[in-house]
């Protein structure tokens, strides 16, 4: 982050506004959102600083963090704002907005899990585990993670080798093709 | 009494023995759950991080199958439920979101499918009385941590089934069954399942942080009523320990598991042995078969 974080004009307050359809620009900055937050300890921007870098309209300071992936969108936040502000829906609008502009610095794995996830839905209608996590794995390198858990897994049922296929999945490919078009309306 | 039932996609693989105790202790308990036909999934955390209208969309193209039912949707994943409610939430208050989900999902829906969560159902429809009226094996002696996690109290205004910040319902469901709920303090907190796959040493500390004060609280177990929740803190239960300190084996099983059991339902038809951290030493000296 630069040292010194001068307004840079309300464009992203507006953006972030719009897209989440929550008023950010309410907040006073009373960190309780931050407070309760479960993964404050490993976010290099708490989600009050987030609101705030969002006013001053540090877009590249919030697009590039890795706050805005390592949120578990738990809603406590969102919960006890004072303001009433859906803080998760705003980590929400960020992640969209930094996979849209490529933002550099931004935490690929949360973004290539969440592509290998719904890629798997895609095209079978449901999450098909084994391939989904195959994929992930492949698109991020770590390989290694969990491996361990898989043999005792299939052994009890959890995991299985063949995907379960939704009778409506051809309904979704056509859904997820139009959810990508309704995105890109003005 | 009939509903329409939304296993989810980690009913029929990592959490099938949430799905078989569910359905037993509705079967048990004379509640019908009918599966909606060719349910998808519902997008979870990916979708709603990733492009707003498949979020609602996924949800929705599930509840019109459910309108055509005719009955109120039941779950038991704790995402999907909340996920299924946030589209009904937004499609109630907003005309225009009903038009652009006409678009994507070809058919109308305004929001008026009712989903409950099948904690929702067991405490709130058939009520903690007519339970314990069924009780057959009270699970007497044995102390018992509820989780609740975060999305099942959270937000209210889409969830609201309990307090957000105290909810009690599995509370008043383990000690009907003759159990004994610990008071402790971290029930809501989060334990970062959506972070599971990508940032396992938050999941790690999250996990441990809960057991921790689950044993502190003098519990003998943990029960949850969530999928994700099940298998972070039984199935990731050994990273944690490893990562931040060793525990005493923490059996973490679904609130449909320890009331079937109550409810003289046999262990087998209720998914016990497919827990990582083995149950069975919970229920030694109970007339009650772990």
């Amino acid at each position: 982050m630069s040292d010194a974080i001068t307004w840079k004009g309300p464009a992203l307050v507006d953006e972030v506004e719009r897209r989440s359809g929550t008023p950010v620009s309410a907040c006073f900055q009373c960190h309780k959102c931050s407070t309760g937050c479960p993964v404050g300890p490993e976010m290099d921007l708490l989600s009050s600083q987030v609101m705030r870098l969002v006013h001053l309209g540090a877009e590249a300071d919030v697009l590039e963090s890795r706050a805005i992936w390592l949120c578990a969108s738990c809603e406590a936040c969102t919960t006890r704002c004072p303001m009433e502000i859906d803080i998760a829906g705003v980590m929400d609008a960020l992640r969209i907005m930094a996979v849209e502009r490529q933002a550099d610095g931004a935490d690929a794995r949360a973004e290539i899990f969440n592509r290998s996830f719904l890629g798997s839905v895609r095209r079978h209608g449901r999450v098909f585990e084994l391939g989904m996590m195959t994929a992930y794995k492949l698109r991020s390198g770590d390989l290694l993670a969990d491996v361990g858990k898989f043999p005792a897994m299939l052994a009890k049922g959890k995991i299985g080798l063949l995907p379960k296929r939704s009778g409506a999945a051809a309904q979704v490919r056509e859904v997820f093709r139009r959810a990508e078009e309704e995105e890109k309306r003005p | 009494m009939k509903y329409a039932f939304f296993p989810g996609c980690s009913l029929e693989t990592t959490a099938w023995d949430f799905a078989q105790s569910a359905r037993a202790v509705c079967a048990a308990l004379g509640v019908e759950l009918e599966d909606i036909p060719d349910w998808v999934c519902c997008g979870s955390t990916p979708a709603h991080a990733s492009n707003a209208s498949l979020a609602t969309a996924l949800p929705v193209v599930n509840l019109q199958k459910a309108r055509a039912m005719g009955h109120p949707v039941v779950t038991a994943c704790a995402s999907c439920y909340a996920r299924l409610r946030t589209a009904n939430h937004r499609l109630r208050a907003d005309a225009a979101e009903c038009d652009r989900m006409e678009r994507v999902t070809g058919a109308r829906y305004d929001g008026d499918v009712e989903v409950l969560h099948v904690l929702d159902l067991l405490v709130n429809r058939l009520g903690i009385a007519a339970i314990r009226a069924q009780i057959k094996r009270p699970l007497s002696g044995l102390r018992v941590a509820c989780y609740y996690g975060c999305l099942l109290s959270r937000p209210p205004e889409i969830v609201a089934f309990d307090d957000p910040e105290h909810p009690a319902c599995m509370d008043d469901l383990v000690a009907a069954a003759g159990a004994e709920p610990v008071a402790w303090p971290y029930k809501t907190e989060c334990c970062g399942a959506s972070l599971a796959m990508t940032e396992p040493a938050a999941v790690s500390r999250l996990g441990h942080r809960l057991l921790s004060m689950a044993r502190l609280a003098g519990a003998a177990c943990v029960v949850v009523a969530c999928p994700l929740c099940q298998m972070n803190l039984d199935l990731r239960q050994r990273d944690a320990t490893a990562a931040h300190g060793e525990l005493p084996p923490t059996p973490v099983l679904y609130v449909t598991q320890l009331l079937g059991l109550a409810l003289g339902i046999p262990a087998e038809e209720l998914g016990l042995g497919a827990l990582t951290v083995r149950a069975d030493g919970l229920f030694a000296g109970m007339k009650v078969e772990g």
